[in-house]
């Protein structure tokens, strides 16, 4: 059910794909000398025409981890700079490598490089349209955490319209049974038509509202996220929205008992430095956990798993 | 028979051979042509009736075109301005089959993604655009690649202007 599979978005995959692929985390974590290196031979490209710190590296370190070699195009450095054409690129990295994980600033690029690539292909996602590995983190995250997802209140704070990240952890919230869902954004930032619609034919239990303080008070998982500067067509409307939302130590204090906060990072000013030494601070975890949830992916995918 | 619905039916009859689209909703007739890729390069005898009198519509227009018949598929793609319209196919004078238009459930390369950050949108990339049918009435395109919608209004819009 992975083999040789695109991954192109969260809401491809049932419950029961994203359980296995939690399971072979397990596995990846609890067990590294008996995972090994499966990957030897193969070859994994990453093209990554927008900056990517955690996700590039993660990838490159999960592929090298399982014994692959990678190779990395460097959009400023390549033909791209001449004028090349994502799809040209994409084919020929088609031919070099076994799997190609892709990011790029337009939306539907990984589902298009999907199309044209015979060798699979990984979404590390699409304008502001699909992140569906950093989900796949997300959730495995509060699993761990948490032992659970089912059962639990999860706020979503800041960037819901431009923001994938919080797009496909939504998403991903909806294959399991949560509660409910808190979604907190200033109104010009609320989650896309397509978004809620979607919500809305899911029955999904829902509540839209700007107020942070009654979602902190109410919540098990509070997902923070960075306005996405690079998405705005006006930058002075970036302006006014920023620093909208600052989630402090001050203001989690009326939280639940065992409240998580995660965040897919990088953060600006809408997380606060001095969560980060409290019980909330969950997303430096987050984070290390995105290397063995990338080689369960890349390992399911490519077959060895 | 009143003067007026026969000579409508005399214009609506009167070709040999080829198609007949009837009952398209009034001013759409050149929009229908462009969404046919109908120029009138083809050298078929075409003919183009605007607002006339229709009992079902109030108003409609018709376009007939000689030696011609159209296949379902190219039809089908006129229930994105003329849902109503109907399709009569003539030989030899007369109706030898009336087809149905039938919305597709795909789209593919006549509308453009509103999004300019679409995939589609990017001229280097030469990706065509592909719609899914999430409604009918009122009808409502999703982007198969980055899943904006596109609304009646705006695929009216796109196709009669």
């Amino acid at each position: 059910m992975w083999k040789f599979r695109d991954v192109i978005s969260i809401l491809d995959y049932t419950r029961d794909e994203l359980e296995h692929l939690f399971s072979v985390t397990d596995r990846v974590l609890e067990r590294p000398v008996d995972v090994g290196k499966p990957l030897e031979g193969n070859i994994v490209a990453t093209a990554f025409i927008e900056p990517s710190t955690r996700t590039r590296l993660s990838f490159e370190t999960a592929a090298k981890r399982l014994g692959a070699e990678i190779i990395n195009l460097e959009p400023q450095l390549s033909s791209m700079t001449k004028g090349e054409s994502l799809t040209d690129t994409l084919r020929m990295l088609d031919d070099y490598a076994d799997l190609i994980v892709i990011r790029s600033p337009y939306e539907g690029s990984a589902k298009h490089a999907a199309d044209i690539c015979e060798h699979p292909v990984i979404n590390g996602g699409d304008g502001t349209q699909h992140h569906p590995t950093q989900a796949m983190i997300d959730l495995y995250t509060i699993r761990k955490l948490k032992g659970r997802i089912d059962g639990l209140e999860v706020g979503v704070v800041g960037d819901l319209k431009y923001g994938r990240a919080a797009a496909s952890f939504i998403y991903g919230l909806t294959k399991f049974n949560v509660r409910k869902i808190w979604l907190v954004s200033p109104e010009p930032l609320s989650p896309r038509p397509e978004l809620m619609d979607r919500l809305r034919k899911m029955s999904v239990d829902i509540v839209k509202t700007e107020n942070i303080e009654e979602a902190v008070e109410n919540v098990d998982i509070l997902y923070v996220t960075r306005i996405q500067k690079e998405r705005f067509p006006d930058l002075a409307e970036y302006e006014k929205l920023r620093g909208s939302y600052v989630i402090t130590r001050k203001l989690l204090s009326r939280a639940r008992e065992g409240l998580k906060v995660l965040h897919p990072l990088p953060r600006v000013d809408e997380l606060s430095n001095d969560v980060d030494d409290t019980p909330y601070q969950a997303y430096f975890v987050q984070a290390k956990l995105g290397v063995p949830v990338r080689m369960a992916l890349i390992g399911l995918v490519l077959g060895v798993f | 028979m009143s003067h007026t619905n026969e000579q409508e039916t005399l214009r609506v009859s009167k070709i040999k051979n080829g198609t007949v689209i009837d009952h398209i909703p009034a001013g759409r007739a050149l929009a229908v042509l462009r969404l046919l890729g109908i120029t009138g390069g083809e050298g078929h005898v075409i003919t183009v009736t605007m607002n006339v009198k229709s009992g079902k519509l109030g108003k409609k227009d018709l376009v007939k075109v000689e030696d011609l018949e159209l296949m379902a598929e190219q039809v089908n793609k006129l229930t994105l301005i003329a849902p109503t319209a109907t399709i009569n196919i003539i030989r030899n004078y007369e109706v030898v089959e009336k087809r149905a238009v039938k919305l597709p459930d795909r789209i593919t390369g006549i509308l453009r993604c509103t999004n300019p950050g679409c995939i589609t949108r990017q001229p280097m990339e030469h990706v065509s655009s592909k719609f899914i049918v999430v409604s009918k009435t009122p009808l409502r395109l999703e982007c198969e690649y980055c899943g904006r919608y596109l609304e009646e209004e705006e695929v009216l819009k796109q196709l009669t202007q």
